[in-house]
C-alpha cells in the first residue's frame, strides 16, 4: 500500500484528515447520549424526590413502616405497599426462577427438532412482548376463578400456615387477592427469565461441554455442574432483569391484586403495591397525599436500583466460579 | 493402502480399528481405515487438514456421539470389546478413554476443583487432595501452582492449562488418553515440556496423539499413522489411512511417495 505513495508520512496524516473529525465526532456524539441518559435518570430522581420532600419532612422514614393511609385526616405510610410489592415479586420469583431456567435448558439442548425448537424461542421472546393490560385482563378471566379455587385448595390443606389462612368467618378466596398477583407477574417474568438463561447457556463455549463429557460425566451432570454454573452471571442478570420488572409492574397488577389497604400475611387476601397505589390514586390526590405518593415512588426507585447494583454484584462474583 | 503391522514389539492391541468407515449424514469423513493402537505406546496420527484425524480420535471415545447424523461402519473394538455395541455405555467408556483437546478448556473452577471433578463423578472414595497432588505431579504442573491450588484454572497460561488439561484427565486414571493437537496453542516451550510429560505419562497409558508437527510426530511417537484425503468419484472428499508402521520407518523409508512428500513437508 505505501509503495503507491513516495513519502508514506504525509499519506497517513492525509488519510486520517476527514476519518479523525469522522472519529472525534463520533464520540463526542456517543458521549453526548451516554451522559444524556444518566441525567435522564438524575433529572427523574431530582423531580420526584423535590415533590416528596414535604412527605419525607412530615413523616420521616417512619414512613416506611407505619401503615396508616389515610387522607381524611392526611395521614400516610406506606407499610402495606411495600410489603406487597416485596411479597408479590417473591412470589412471582418463586413461581417463575425454577420454571424459566427449566425452560431455558430445555430450549438450549438437543431434546428437540432445531425446527421446532427455533419456533418455541420464538414464541418465548413473543410472550416477554404481549402488553401488561393484556395480562391483566386474562388475569381477571382466566386467572382469578382458576385461582380461587387453587387457593381454595392451598387454604384447606395449609390453612395452618398464616401465609394461607383466612380471616375468621370467611371460608371461600375471594376474587382478586396477592396469590393472583404473585401468579400473573410470575407469567410476565417468566420470558424475560427463560430468555435470558437460555442466551446465557448457548453462549457456553462448547469445550467445556466436551470437556466434561470427555470425563465420563453424563448429560445431567454436565448441564448440572459445568453449564449451569458457567452461565450462572447470566440467568442472575435475567433473574434481577425480572425482578425489577416485578417489582415496578402497575397495569397487570392493579387490575388483580385486589387494592386493599392494609397488609395482610395470609398471601389468599386482597393486597396492594407500590405501583398500584400510584395507579389508583395519583390521579385525584394533591397536597400532601401527593407528596407522600412521590415519596412511595421514590421507595420503589430506590427498590429497583438496589436490585439493579445487587445483580451488578452478583454478576461480577458469579463471572469467575 | 499398506498397513505394515510388522509387530516387532509384542504388546497387545487396545484399540482395534478394523474397516471402519465413518459418515456424517451423508458426508463420508472416513473410508476404510485398519489400524491396531498398541498398549502402552505413543501412536501419532498425521495427514493433511480435514483428512479425519480428529474424527477418527473422536470415535475411539464416542464423543462424536452427539453429533446428530454420525455413523460408523466397520468394526472398533477396545481390548476385544465391540466399541458401538449396543451394550457399551459411553459415559462408561469415556471415564476409561481420556481426551485432551486442541484449545486447552479448563473448567471455569478452581484448579483443584479442575481436576477433582472427574473423580468426583465416579464418587472418588481416597484422598482426594492426594489425588490433585499426584496427577498435578504426574502432568508437571504441581510446582508451579501448589501454592494457588484455589486459584481459578481459566487464569493460568496457555501452557500450564493444557498440563491442567492433562492432569484432569489423568486424575480418572484412564486407559487411553487421546490428544487432539494438544499443542497447537503452546509457544515451543510449553511444547516440549508437554513432549516430556508424554514420555512419562506412556509408562502408564497408551496414549494417540494428532499433530501437524513433523518433528513432534517423530520425536515423541513410537508409531504412526499417515492419513490423506483422496477424492471420489463423485467429487467428494473421503480420508483414508495410507500408511501405518513404526515412527522411524515412517519418516526414513516410507513405503509410500505420498507419506515420503507429507513427512518432508513437500506436499502439494
Ligand atoms: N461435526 C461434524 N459434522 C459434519 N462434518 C464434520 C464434522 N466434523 C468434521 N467434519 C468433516 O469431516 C472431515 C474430517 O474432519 P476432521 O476434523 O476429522 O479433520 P482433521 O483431520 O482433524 O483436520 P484438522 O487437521 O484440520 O483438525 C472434514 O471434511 C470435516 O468437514
Ligand atoms: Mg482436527
Amino acid at each position: 500500500m505505501s509503495a503507491a505513495t513516495g513519502n508514506p508520512s504525509s499519506a497517513i496524516s492525509q488519510r486520517s484528515a476527514t476519518s479523525k473529525t469522522l472519529d472525534t465526532g463520533f464520540i463526542l456524539l456517543t458521549r453526548i447520549f451516554a451522559a444524556g441518559v444518566g441525567i435522564l435518570l438524575l433529572w427523574i430522581a431530582i423531580i420526584v424526590g423535590i415533590q416528596a420532600i414535604p412527605a419525607i419532612q412530615t413523616f420521616g422514614l417512619g414512613f416506611i413502616t407505619s401503615s396508616t393511609w389515610n387522607p381524611v385526616k392526611d395521614i400516610y405510610g406506606a407499610w402495606p405497599h411495600v410489603y406487597g410489592t416485596l411479597v408479590s415479586a417473591s412470589i412471582a420469583l418463586l413461581l417463575a426462577l425454577p420454571v424459566g431456567v427449566g425452560v431455558a435448558l430445555f430450549l438450549s439442548e438437543d431434546f428437540l427438532p432445531a425446527r421446532i425448537q427455533n419456533i418455541l424461542v420464538f414464541v418465548l421472546e413473543l410472550l416477554a412482548a404481549i402488553p401488561s393490560v393484556v395480562y391483566g385482563f386474562w388475569g381477571i378471566v382466566v386467572l382469578i376463578p382458576t385461582m380461587r379455587y387453587v387457593g381454595g385448595l392451598l387454604n384447606r390443606t395449609l390453612g395452618w400456615l398464616p401465609l394461607f389462612a383466612l380471616p375468621p368467618g370467611q371460608t371461600e378466596v375471594t376474587g382478586p387477592g396477592m396469590h393472583v398477583a404473585g401468579v400473573v407477574l410470575a407469567i410476565m417474568i417468566l420470558p424475560i427469565i427463560a430468555a435470558i438463561s437460555r442466551d446465557a447457556l448457548i453462549s457456553v463455549a462448547p469445550e467445556l461441554r466436551q470437556a466434561a463429557l470427555g470425563l465420563g460425566a453424563t448429560r445431567w451432570e454436565t448441564i448440572l455442574k459445568i453449564m449451569l454454573p458457567a452461565a450462572s452471571s447470566g440467568i442472575v442478570g435475567g433473574t434481577m432483569l425480572a425482578l425489577g420488572r416485578a417489582l415496578g409492574e402497575t397495569m397487570a397488577v392493579t387490575m388483580v391484586i385486589g387494592n386493599a389497604k392494609a397488609a395482610s400475611t395470609s398471601v389468599l387476601l386482597p393486597a396492594s403495591t407500590i405501583a398500584s397505589l400510584l395507579a389508583n390514586e395519583f390521579a385525584e390526590a394533591d397536597g400532601l397525599q401527593l407528596s407522600s405518593l412521590m415519596y412511595t415512588a421514590l421507595i420503589l426507585f430506590g427498590l429497583t436500583l438496589l436490585v439493579n447494583v445487587l445483580a451488578e454484584v452478583i454478576v461480577r462474583r458469579f463471572r469467575q466460579i | 493402502m499398506s498397513s505394515d503391522t510388522k509387530s516387532s514389539s509384542p504388546t497387545e492391541t487396545v484399540l482395534k480399528t478394523e474397516n471402519a468407515s465413518v459418515y456424517y449424514g451423508n458426508f463420508r469423513a472416513l473410508q476404510g481405515i485398519s489400524l491396531d493402537i498398541p498398549k502402552q505406546q505413543i501412536t501419532a496420527l498425521i495427514g493433511p487438514s480435514g483428512c479425519g484425524k480428529s474424527t477418527l480420535l473422536r470415535c475411539y471415545n464416542r464423543l462424536n456421539d452427539l453429533v446428530k447424523g454420525f455413523r460408523v461402519e466397520g468394526k472398533i473394538s477396545y481390548h476385544g470389546q465391540d466399541l458401538y455395541a449396543p451394550e457399551i455405555d459411553p459415559v462408561e467408556l469415556r471415564r476409561r478413554i481420556g481426551m485432551v483437546f486442541q484449545k486447552p478448556n479448563p473448567f471455569p473452577k478452581s484448579i483443584y476443583d479442575n481436576i477433582a471433578f472427574g473423580p468426583r463423578l465416579v464418587g472418588y472414595k481416597g484422598d482426594m487432595d492426594d489425588l490433585v497432588e499426584r496427577s498435578l505431579k504426574q502432568s508437571a504442573l504441581w510446582d508451579e501452582v501448589k501454592d494457588k491450588l484455589k486459584q481459578n484454572g481459566a487464569a493460568l497460561s496457555g501452557g500450564q492449562q493444557q498440563r491442567l488439561c492433562i492432569a484432569r484427565a489423568i486424575a480418572v486414571q484412564p486407559d487411553v488418553i487421546l490428544m487432539d493437537e494438544p499443542c497447537s496453542a503452546l509457544d515451543p516451550i510449553s511444547t516440549l515440556r508437554i513432549e516430556d510429560l508424554l514420555q512419562e505419562l506412556k509408562q502408564h497409558y497408551t496414549i494417540i496423539i494428532v499433530t501437524h508437527n513433523m518433528q513432534q510426530a517423530s520425536r515423541v511417537s513410537d508409531m504412526t499413522a499417515f492419513f490423506n484425503v483422496e477424492m471420489t468419484e463423485k467429487g467428494g472428499r473421503v480420508g483414508h489411512l495410507v500408511e501405518y508402521s513404526e515412527t522411524q520407518r515412517i519418516f526414513q523409508s516410507p513405503t509410500e511417495k505420498s507419506t515420503q512428500e507429507y513427512v518432508s513437508g513437500r506436499f502439494g
